[in-house]
This record gives C-alpha cells, sequence and structure tokens, in this order.
C-alpha cells in the first residue's frame, strides 16, 4: 500500500511567531480518493494545507509525492506537482470573462495573440466535460453565482494538470441544489484519479461525500479512518473529546414576556417581499430558508441598514422605521451581522475598542474623555460575562479564534444594553466547542430577557435553540414551526416550495 | 544562552516598536556627522521655524489618510489662506485676528465641501481633493492678480519672527499646541476613536450604529483649517501672501504620514510619529543645504530617502508583525 500514496506528509512542523501551530501533523491520501480533513478551528487544518500549497514554509517534517520526497518552496513548486486550492475566497477576476479566468495562466496558449474563438471554445469543453455546459465562457466572472465562481475557480486548476485539489469549506457560501453540483462534480474528478483534500465542518458531507478522514487536535495528527468504519458520534469525539448530546445546551423553559419587535408585511429590495413576524423578550425565534431567501436582507431593513418600502415596523408597542443602524442601535436593537470579518468586527483594532464601540460615552469621565481603568474593567467584565478567552484587551481580534471573534462581537451588543439581537449565521466558521459556547452565550442572554432572533443555515443549530423557527422562501415568509413541530423535513418542505 | 536569546528579542521588539524614531535618530546622526553646521542652536531653531506649517497641514492630512482617504488639495487651500489673510488685511484693512479667522473659516468650509463630496455624493477621496485643489489655486491667483501680496510691515509678520524664549519660536509652539490636541482627540476622545476605526472597517463601524458619513466629513473640515493655518503661518514668515504658497505640500504631508507609519489604506497613524516623519524630510532638505547641494538633485535624493525611509518602516512592521 505504501507506494501508492499520492501525498504523504509525514511529522509537519511550524511555529509563528510562538505559536506552535503544528506540532506533528501528518496526511497521506491515494490518487482517486477523497480525503476528508476535519478538526476545530484552530487544530491546524489550514495551515498544514498552506503548506502543501506552497504558501507557507514548514519548519520541519518530510512531504512525499508520489513516493518522491519533495521540497515545496513556494507555489510555484506546488503548481508544477499538481497541487491546487480552493479557498474561501476565491482568486477570479470579476471583470475577466469565464475563458480569462479559466485560462489566465496561458492565455495565449503559446503563441503572441490571443485566438478568442479558440479559448472560449476550449473553456465550453472543459465546462461541458464537467457537466456545467450551462455557463457562458464569454461572460463575465463577477455575474455569475458564487456557486458557479467556484466551478470556474476549479476549472482554472483543472487547465492546468492537476492532481491534487484541496478544497478549504467549499460549500460554506452554496445553497442546497449548488452543494449536489458540486459533489457530482468532484466525484467525477476522482475518478478520474485525482487526490481531494476536503476540508469542512459540515459532517453530513463527510459521511456522503469522502473515502476516508484525517483527524486532526491541536496541530497534530489523531487518527485516520475510513469512512464507512466509523460513527459521527465517534468522530466528533475524535475531534474535541466531547459527546454530540452536550452541544446543544438545554435551556430553562423560557419565560416568554412582552413583544419586543413586531414586523408586519415589510417589503425592502427585490429580496424581501413579504415578511411578517414578532420577537418577545426572552424568546429565541430562528429563521431558516436557503441562501438567498431574503433572511439576511429582512434583517437589514429593519436595522436601518437597507431602505425599508412598505410594512409597519413596530418596537416596544410603538410603530417605528429605522433610517440608519445608529437610529436601531440608539432604540436598543443590535446585530451580530454574517460576515464576521467584514461586518461585524474591526479586525485590526483591539478587543477593547471594539467592545466599547457602542457605549463610548459609558467609559469616559465626566469631560468625555476616556478613562483607560474604566473601559478595561468595563470591557473585561462583559467579556467575561460570555466567557471569552484572551490574553489583553490590548490584543488586536484578528488574533482571537473564531469563536472568541464571535463573541467580541456580540460583546458590544451587551455593553450598549441591547434588548433585542439579531444573530446572523452565529457559529459559521466555528468549530465545534466553540459553538456550543456561543449557544449558551444565546441562552444566557434569552434568560435576562432579551429577545433573540438568529438566522441559521444549519437545521439542527435551528432546531436545538429556537422556540418557534419562520421560514423563508423568496422573500416571502412560507411558514412557521412551533417547537413541538420541528423536524427537518417540515423546514426543508417550506424552505424549498414543495408540497 | 536561553535568557541572552530573551533579552535580544525584547531589545529587537523595543526597536521594532518605535522603528520611525531610530529611523529620525539614524538621520540625527548621519546629519550630524555630515556638517558641522547641522548641530547648531541657530539651525535646529531654523528647522524647527521653517517646518511648523508642515507639521500642522500634515496632522490634517492624518485625519484624512486615518479614515482610509486623501486629500490632495492642501497645498492650494495653504496658498488660498497665504492670499486671503494677506488680501483681507491690505485690501479690507481687517484688523490681523480677523483676517485669520475668516481665513481660518473659508479653510475649513472648503475642506467641509470636499469631505461632502467624498462621503454624500461617493466621488473617490483622490478625484474630489484634486478637483478642489485647482479650485483652490486657481481662487488664490484671481485674488492676488497673479502677483504676491506684501503686508504691511510689523504686521502680521512680527507672529512670523516672534519667539518665546530663545530657542523656541511662537511657530514652533503652535505647532506643538496642534499636535497635541491632535494626539489628545486621537487617544482620547470618542471622536477619535471613531475616526481612527472608521478607517479600519467602515461597514462593521456603520453597523455599530455609528454616523460614518458625518465623522468623514468631518476629518477633511479639520484637514482644510489646518491647511488654511498653514497658509497664514506661510505668511507670517515672510510676511507676502502668495498664490504659490503650499506647491507640493500635499506630497509632502502624504510622505510624513507615510514615514511616521501611516497606512493609506486607513486605521493606522499617529500625531507624534507624523511630526517624526515632518522632521525626517526637514532633516533631508537641511542637510542638502547645508553641504550646497543643488536643488534639482536635491530633490532627487529626497525621493530616494523616502523610498528608502518607508521600505525600512514596512520592513520594520512586518518583522513586528511575525
Amino acid at each position: 500500500m505504501e507506494q501508492s500514496y499520492r501525498i504523504k506528509m509525514t511529522d509537519i512542523q511550524k511555529r509563528f511567531a510562538g505559536v506552535h501551530a503544528l506540532k506533528a501533523a501528518s496526511l497521506q491520501a491515494r490518487p482517486g480518493e477523497i480525503h476528508a480533513l476535519i478538526g476545530e478551528n484552530g487544530a491546524g487544518k489550514s495551515t498544514l494545507m498552506k503548506i502543501l500549497a506552497g504558501a507557507i514554509r514548514k519548519d520541519a517534517g518530510e512531504i512525499w509525492i508520489d513516493g518522491k520526497k519533495t521540497e515545496i518552496q513556494n507555489p510555484r513548486d506546488a503548481h508544477k506537482l499538481g497541487i491546487a486550492t480552493i479557498y474561501q475566497e476565491f482568486m477570479l477576476a470579476p471583470d475577466l470573462t469565464v475563458a480569462e479566468n479559466i485560462f489566465i495562466e496561458n492565455l495565449t496558449s503559446g503563441r503572441k495573440l490571443i485566438n478568442w474563438k479558440a479559448l472560449n471554445k476550449s473553456a465550453q469543453e472543459l465546462l461541458d466535460s464537467l457537466g456545467f455546459g450551462d455557463i457562458d465562457p464569454a461572460a463575465k466572472v463577477g455575474t455569475l453565482s458564487v456557486a458557479y465562481q467556484q466551478v470556474v475557480e476549479i476549472c482554472k486548476s483543472l487547465s492546468q494538470d492537476v492532481k491534487v485539489l484541496i478544497l478549504d469549506e467549499p460549500t460554506a457560501v452554496l445553497t442546497f441544489r449548488e452543494i449536489e453540483k458540486l459533489f457530482e462534480l468532484l466525484v467525477k474528478l476522482k475518478k478520474d484519479g485525482v487526490s481531494i483534500i476536503y476540508i469542512s465542518h459540515r459532517l453530513e458531507e463527510i459521511f456522503r461525500l469522502c473515502d476516508e478522514i484525517t483527524v486532526m487536535k491541536d496541530g497534530c495528527f489523531v487518527r485516520q479512518v475510513r469512512t464507512d468504519e466509523i460513527q459521527k458520534a465517534q468522530l466528533i469525539n475524535l475531534m474535541v473529546g466531547r459527546d454530540l448530546k452536550d452541544i446543544f445546551p438545554k435551556r430553562e423553559n423560557a419565560v416568554v414576556g412582552e413583544k419586543i419587535l413586531q414586523v408586519q408585511h415589510l417589503r425592502a429590495g427585490s429580496r424581501v417581499q413579504d415578511v411578517s413576524f414578532e420577537v418577545r423578550a426572552g424568546e429565541v425565534l430562528g429563521f431558516y430558508g436557503l441562501v438567498g431567501a431574503g433572511r439576511t436582507e429582512t434583517m437589514r431593513a429593519v436595522f436601518g441598514a437597507e431602505p425599508v418600502e412598505s410594512g409597519k415596523i413596530i418596537w416596544f408597542g410603538e410603530e417605528v422605521r429605522f433610517k440608519s443602524p445608529r437610529q436601531a442601535v440608539r432604540r436598543g436593537l443590535g446585530m451580530v451581522p454574517e460576515d464576521r470579518k467584514k461586518q461585524g468586527l474591526v479586525l485590526e483594532q483591539n478587543i477593547e475598542m471594539n467592545t466599547t464601540i457602542t457605549s463610548m460615552r459609558d467609559v469616559q469621565n465626566r469631560a468625555r474623555v476616556f478613562s483607560k481603568r474604566k473601559e478595561e474593567d468595563f470591557t473585561k467584565e462583559i467579556l467575561e460575562s460570555i466567557h471569552t478567552k484572551y490574553a489583553s484587551v490590548y490584543d488586536r481580534v484578528s488574533q482571537l479564534s473564531g469563536g472568541n471573534q464571535q463573541k467580541v462581537a456580540l460583546a458590544k451588543w451587551l455593553a450598549a444594553g441591547s434588548k433585542c439581537i439579531i444573530f446572523d449565521e452565529p457559529t459559521r466558521g466555528v468549530d465545534v466547542g466553540a459553538k456550543t459556547e456561543i449557544y449558551n452565550c444565546i441562552n444566557q442572554l434569552a434568560a435576562q430577557g432579551i429577545g433573540i432572533i438568529m438566522i441559521s443555515s444549519e437545521m439542527p443549530e435551528l432546531m436545538g435553540m429556537s422556540d418557534q423557527v419562520i421560514v423563508m422562501r423568496q422573500g416571502k415568509v412560507t411558514g412557521k414551526i412551533m417547537k413541538d413541530e420541528f423536524s427537518e423535513n417540515n423546514l426543508i418542505r417550506l424552505a424549498m416550495g414543495g408540497a | 544562552m536561553e535568557k541572552e536569546k530573551k533579552n535580544y528579542q525584547k531589545l529587537l521588539d523595543f526597536i521594532l516598536a518605535n522603528n520611525t524614531y531610530f529611523i529620525l535618530l539614524l538621520l540625527f546622526i548621519i546629519c550630524s556627522a555630515a556638517s558641522e553646521y547641522f548641530l547648531t542652536m541657530a539651525n535646529l531653531v531654523n528647522i524647527c521655524q521653517q517646518y511648523a506649517g508642515t507639521v500642522i497641514v500634515s496632522i490634517g492630512m492624518l485625519f484624512v489618510i486615518l479614515t482610509g482617504g486623501i486629500d490632495l488639495s492642501v497645498g492650494s487651500i495653504m496658498a488660498f489662506g497665504s492670499v486671503f489673510t494677506a488680501y483681507a488685511m491690505v485690501e479690507w484693512k481687517l484688523p490681523i485676528v480677523l483676517s485669520v479667522a475668516v481665513t481660518l473659516l473659508l479653510g475649513t468650509l472648503g475642506g467641509l465641501f470636499t469631505g461632502f463630496l467624498v462621503a454624500r455624493t461617493k466621488i473617490a477621496a483622490f478625484v474630489a481633493s484634486l478637483a478642489m485643489m485647482t479650485i483652490c489655486r486657481g481662487a488664490a491667483y484671481m485674488i492676488s492678480h497673479g502677483t504676491p501680496i506684501n503686508t504691511p510691515a510689523g504686521t502680521i509678520s512680527q507672529l512670523g519672527t516672534a519667539k518665546l524664549l530663545p530657542f523656541l519660536t511662537w511657530l514652533t509652539v503652535i505647532a506643538i499646541l496642534v499636535v497635541a490636541l491632535s494626539s489628545f482627540f486621537l487617544n482620547k476622545t470618542a471622536y477619535g476613536r471613531k475616526v481612527i476605526m472608521i478607517g479600519s472597517n467602515e461597514e462593521a463601524v456603520h453597523l455599530a450604529g455609528i454616523n460614518v458619513t458625518q465623522h468623514v466629513i468631518s476629518v477633511y473640515a479639520i484637514s482644510g483649517l489646518c491647511s488654511a493655518l498653514g497658509g497664514v503661518i506661510a505668511t507670517s514668515r515672510t510676511g507676502i501672501g502668495s498664490g504659490a504658497a503650499g506647491q507640493g505640500m500635499e506630497l509632502d504631508c502624504i510622505a510624513a504620514c507615510v514615514i511616521g507609519g501611516a497606512s493609506l489604506s486607513g486605521g493606522q497613524g499617529s500625531s507624534v510619529k507624523t511630526v517624526v516623519g515632518v522632521l525626517v524630510l526637514a532633516m533631508i532638505g537641511n542637510i542638502m543645504n547645508l553641504l550646497s547641494v543643488p536643488s534639482y538633485p536635491q530633490d532627487i535624493i529626497k525621493g530616494i530617502i523616502i523610498i528608502l525611509a518607508v521600505l525600512l518602516q514596512q520592513g520594520t512592521s512586518r518583522i513586528r508583525q511575525n
């Protein structure tokens, strides 16, 4: 068996300024295999893959490709070896066409001028062969859906001779149907003998798609196992050393109080056609729908970040219309947005500044000058109330793990004393252990009488957390499901509009 | 052995954290060695006097750069300020204080307008301030009919040469006050905090309920105010209101901010380090004059040293981050 491995990485080590990111990481994958790489955030999966892709250099360890020991010093080395990576953020030029993007490394196929006809034709052939013939090679990439952009990204790597394809959380941005298409594509590539390394937090996908699984924890190799020889619960245990049933904390029966926010027949832009719902104090209201159903857009409109066309918004019994987030925040509405890094946090500033951004006056003295002591104490108090782990409040937020970043993004609403908080995909890109902590946070807030709105695309999460779930489809509310009627079937049926 | 390594690491950290100051120190030593006249009281006082205006205008520029913007109009507003103070004194016979006040007000309004274009109409800061730049330069020449305006001797030019202490001129004092004030605002008040955070991530700050538009407009107003003050100072030093004042000032100010570690994408920069940036430029200019380097090669050498200083700044910052 030994010689049949396409990639063999053994005892890889890497340090970043004192942090031992990889201690003894190993990975072996065969040709024609889809190999899952899993582990909590911070386990070192991405670091290991970046070393394979030549994006960073290892400190120690060996890499063998097709039985030959190799050194990968830079991305070009990896490229020559046929290693391609599809990152979460695509490396595409949105203003160039599909064909141009696919063949960007060699537009002229060796000649002096570009033959547009031939270029588009070979792009079309490549797309056809992958079953995506409906993508127009002459279309600008920026006009395509995220899923199709991903296909273009994959085609781009296939335009070269690819032996190893690394995918980092490829389905995070895709809809249900798009995921199916991606899987078909990956299975096709697998049959062609490509080794696929698949990083994902979604265990359901891994069990469906992958042949083997490598588990990592704290920068170390934990175990390599065939997918059919292990159960989901065991796998989670390997990753975190904890049982699945602990993931959703039991919540005391919520004391649901007065109506905080009522929204009636809201319309805002093409994505929000007719949305009504209400949130009460101490309640967790879930929002389910496929990507593009208009959940985020609805909340942005309520929050004043997008203009409202018509409908009523009632805040503590009074009709309001927030014209800017500023007005919403002043009245006590908070939002932890979908994209933590771009919208939820000022990543390159410190933890303290991010926490007190909504409550600067509370940490100033009478002359409206920041009081260092006051601010530090205030920040610490809030962060500790939600069990945030950090070294110093003066560290940059970007240095924290995903879960702790999310807590800082939440902390500013606690600092502001918000009465209702909207969470948009609060656990996206967060590892299993940190997810539980975020769920605990949310429960804790609800117990304090804060109204919670939680948008999520993960059904187990919504069913585990919510008191009620509103389902949206194409800008409209298609149903409201009470806790005792929760089932994946019910949710999917309403979200997809099936019978 | 282990301990030695730790000490070495500490020293390195210290140097990297204060790289801007070490660049200044290095240059200071080189200058002192290169010319015996450099390290004389008269020369040093002269540098502080000569560059007081640049410091003030650079501070205004820093506010804009902190939000991720840029203000190319500073030099022209300076020229406008220089001409207008003199014009108001000579033609309208306004008292000095009033002329200066009106000048500062107009400068602020000019900046406000640029800020409005940037924040509200979403015209790129580069373009909006470029337009403002030609408008103000044109206005300055129009008011002065293309010729310098002489102010009566012993009026505003007294300010330009007055000294508080034998080694401290009033212009230097004003510059120090501006720097202290801006440093206080940036580090200690909600306003400064918001400006810095807007530069780091406008979207996140907007969603945290902060009025981004208002703050963006305000930094251009501050820049306009500082530039007009720079113009007043230019007039006070020579006694002449000139439409040619502040030529190329925008580039010097941007260079000063960047040498001082400010990031042109926003969210990073400090007042004191910006002053260091100005002093680096000042010393380069000064030492070349002392060594009688002709003016055209001076420009080339200056450009090269700016590149080196910024490379050093970036290089050390990068090492620090890793």
